[in-house]
């Protein structure tokens, strides 16, 4: 009886979720698989010819470097957001909600215009410039450029590394780590052997959270990559926006989602099999 | 308890549907307006409510065929929309637009008669323009020293990573087609696949392309040549910024005209009808002018804002020579030749 309460509650959900998550992603399937003017279905004929464009090879390097950026981006996200997962879940309670301020505060922002802002930070004449001329040194040439955009990647992404990794580093029982130096482990050992295998799950949502923003993202190519580090986010964006060409798109965003869910699928192997069923997100 | 809370989880969900559908619930006429950025003055709405009644909500586009895509997606609900003369063609092609009806717009009187019945509106039947001006360089004095006249500049090596483009497609291959020395409606594949080439090799010498970010941009010195609409100079030029000038290359460039158009799919015509009016009164265009920048065709406000600053009566930015505007091109639908333009644009923008 009460299981069925229950599912009664997830039901305005359920219905939310088919509405606009299902039949929109069957929609994208369909106008992937058909070419013709979409505004009059009755010209609409089966085609594979969506996919075959993608293989062009100027789409195929865009969508090679989006996969790269991604991929370096979801590392120094990893390799920044450990030890500050690490520092905030160990610290003293009084400066956790302080530190944990700092990570979420910028999130309330809107996200376009902590874009803008880097931008005019890393400008040709921007703040970041001006700065080192003030101090007497050489200007950088950040922006445009793949460094802007994997340094705004790195900004807007980073605290989905942090938190989950601090939420699993922050339940880790404080029993299992006397145990671990009861039995004579040094710090670094404990680190290796206990804290990183047990945060695991952690890390991997870390990386999904981070890696899937990145790989997809357009704004943050078009604006700090002054639209010459164009990705498949731009690619897709620019069917539905610029060139109307939405059976192209719907084939880019076919793919770009089944390149995903096959790296999530691996991802997921490294999960430890806790009961839990996957790793918390915050 | 648990009723309760289901009971109110299910307010929570129909609440948040009702509002997604229906926007508005009033019995006020709200009027859609689907316009570029920063291209009108936020008090003419104000003002507008006063006199009227009808309250005006705004959406932005960057560039035409943003706006276009925007409205072939469907589901669109705009009474006025502010497209340039080449799209009009394209929309009166399609029937996406409505005969005004003139007679509930008497202001158009004040427009001067070289922006009536011009090639994308033959018998002057969907549109009223709304502004005006030409494409050109503006570049910042301090940072070039030489005389700009033409094309040529922007693909100089000595300005390598100081040089803006637009992120508009017609507007970035209509240079390079003028630059070639042809014009910027040219249909054949082969001088097409020239200017292709031209924009792939001017590309490393580009910092970026952007559209309104270019104002910012140049203003703040981080570039020192851009490809812009005049408007955006005189914006440029009332927001005191001297350093920056303006200039249409001798080559010629487009020669523009955006234009208040009603949709199909408005319901509110007569409401449509009563702001295009209200646009076009000679103090409120007058204002709006001054505000955005851009150059009005409604005489009397044109020729008063020359009276009230008669240093900007040689400007190519604001009152081009006829020499000038003889040289320039309006765009014309491309029709079935639209597939070649985009691929020049795309190849451009993923070419290595």
């Amino acid at each position: 009886m009460k299981k069925n309460r229950a599912k009664i509650l997830a039901y305005p959900y359920m219905v939310w979720m088919i509405i606009f998550i299902v039949i929109p992603l069957f929609l994208v399937l369909f106008y992937s698989l058909t070419k013709g003017n979409i505004h009059d279905p009755s010209s609409l004929s089966f085609s594979l010819e969506s996919y075959a464009r993608v293989f062009d090879r100027n789409y195929l390097t865009s969508i090679v470097k989006s996969f790269k950026l991604a991929f370096i981006s979801t590392l120094l996200c990893f390799f920044l957001g450990y030890p500050v997962a690490l520092i905030i879940a160990t610290i003293k309670a009084k400066y956790k909600n302080i530190l944990l301020m700092f990570f979420l505060v910028p999130i309330w922002m809107n996200f376009l215009l902590r874009t803008y802002a880097w931008m005019s930070i890393l400008s040709p004449n921007g703040f970041l410039n001006r700065l080192l001329s003030f101090l007497g040194l050489p200007a950088l040439s950040i922006m445009p450029g793949q460094t802007a955009v994997l340094l705004g990647m790195i900004y807007n992404f980073l605290p989905f590394m942090v938190l989950p990794i601090y939420t699993v580093l922050s339940k880790i029982d404080k029993s299992v780590l006397e145990a671990a130096s009861d039995l004579g482990a040094n710090k670094i050992g404990t680190f290796f052997k206990v804290i990183l295998p047990l945060s695991v799950p952690g890390i991997v949502s870390g990386i999904t959270m981070v890696f899937m923003p990145a790989v997809s993202t357009f704004v943050i190519s078009r604006l700090l990559g002054g639209g010459k580090e164009s990705l498949i986010g731009n690619l897709i964006e620019e069917q539905f926006s610029l060139y109307r060409d939405w059976h192209f798109g719907s084939a880019l965003s076919i793919i770009l989602m089944i390149v995903i869910l096959i790296s999530m699928a691996v991802m997921s192997r490294f999960e430890s099999d806790n009961d839990n069923g996957g790793a918390p997100i915050w | 308890m648990k009723k309760k809370c289901m009971l109110f989880l299910s307010c929570i969900t129909i609440l948040i549907g009702l509002t997604v559908l229906s926007g508005c619930n009033s019995d006020k006429v709200v009027l859609n307006i689907f316009n570029w950025g920063e291209y009108i003055d936020p008090e003419l709405l104000v003002k507008f409510e006063k006199e009227t009644g009808i309250r005006v909500n705004q959406d932005l586009f960057e560039t035409n065929e943003h706006m276009l895509a925007k409205l072939e997606g469907g589901g669109s609900y705009y009474d006025v929309i502010f497209p340039s003369d080449y799209v009009i063609e394209e929309m009166i092609k399609k029937d996406m637009l409505q005969k005004i009806d003139f007679n509930n717009v008497p202001n158009f009187k004040y427009v001067g008669d070289r922006f009536k019945n011009l090639n994308y509106d033959p018998t002057n039947e969907y549109s009223v323009p709304y502004f005006w001006g030409t494409l050109g360089i503006l570049y910042n004095t301090e940072m070039v020293d030489e005389e700009v006249d033409s094309w040529d500049i922007l693909w100089d090596e000595k300005y390598a990573g100081q040089i803006l483009m637009l992120d508009s497609m017609r507007d970035t291959i209509g240079v390079a087609l003028r630059k070639l020395g042809y014009s910027v409606n040219t249909t054949d594949p082969e001088i097409l696949e020239q200017a292709k080439n031209l924009l792939i090799q001017q590309k490393p010498l580009v910092n970026g392309y952007y559209v309104d970010e270019i104002k910012d941009m140049m203003i703040n010195g981080d570039a020192a040549l851009a490809l812009n609409w005049s408007g955006s100079a005189m914006d440029i030029y009332w927001e005191g910024a001297d350093y920056i000038k303006f200039v249409v290359p001798k080559e010629g460039a487009n020669l523009w005209f955006d234009c208040m158009v009603i949709p199909k799919t408005s319901k509110h015509k007569k409401e449509a009808e009563m702001f295009i009016n209200f646009m076009l009164d000679p103090e409120n265009a007058y204002q709006n002018s001054l505000y955005v920048g851009y150059v009005s065709p409604v005489t009397e406000a044109f020729e008063r804002i020359m009276q009230e600053n008669p240093e900007i009566a040689d400007m190519d930015a604001y009152n081009p020579s006829d020499e000038v505007l003889d040289n320039c091109e309006v765009f014309i639908d491309l029709g079935d030749a639209r597939p070649l333009f985009n691929n020049v644009w795309t190849e451009k923008k993923y070419a290595e």
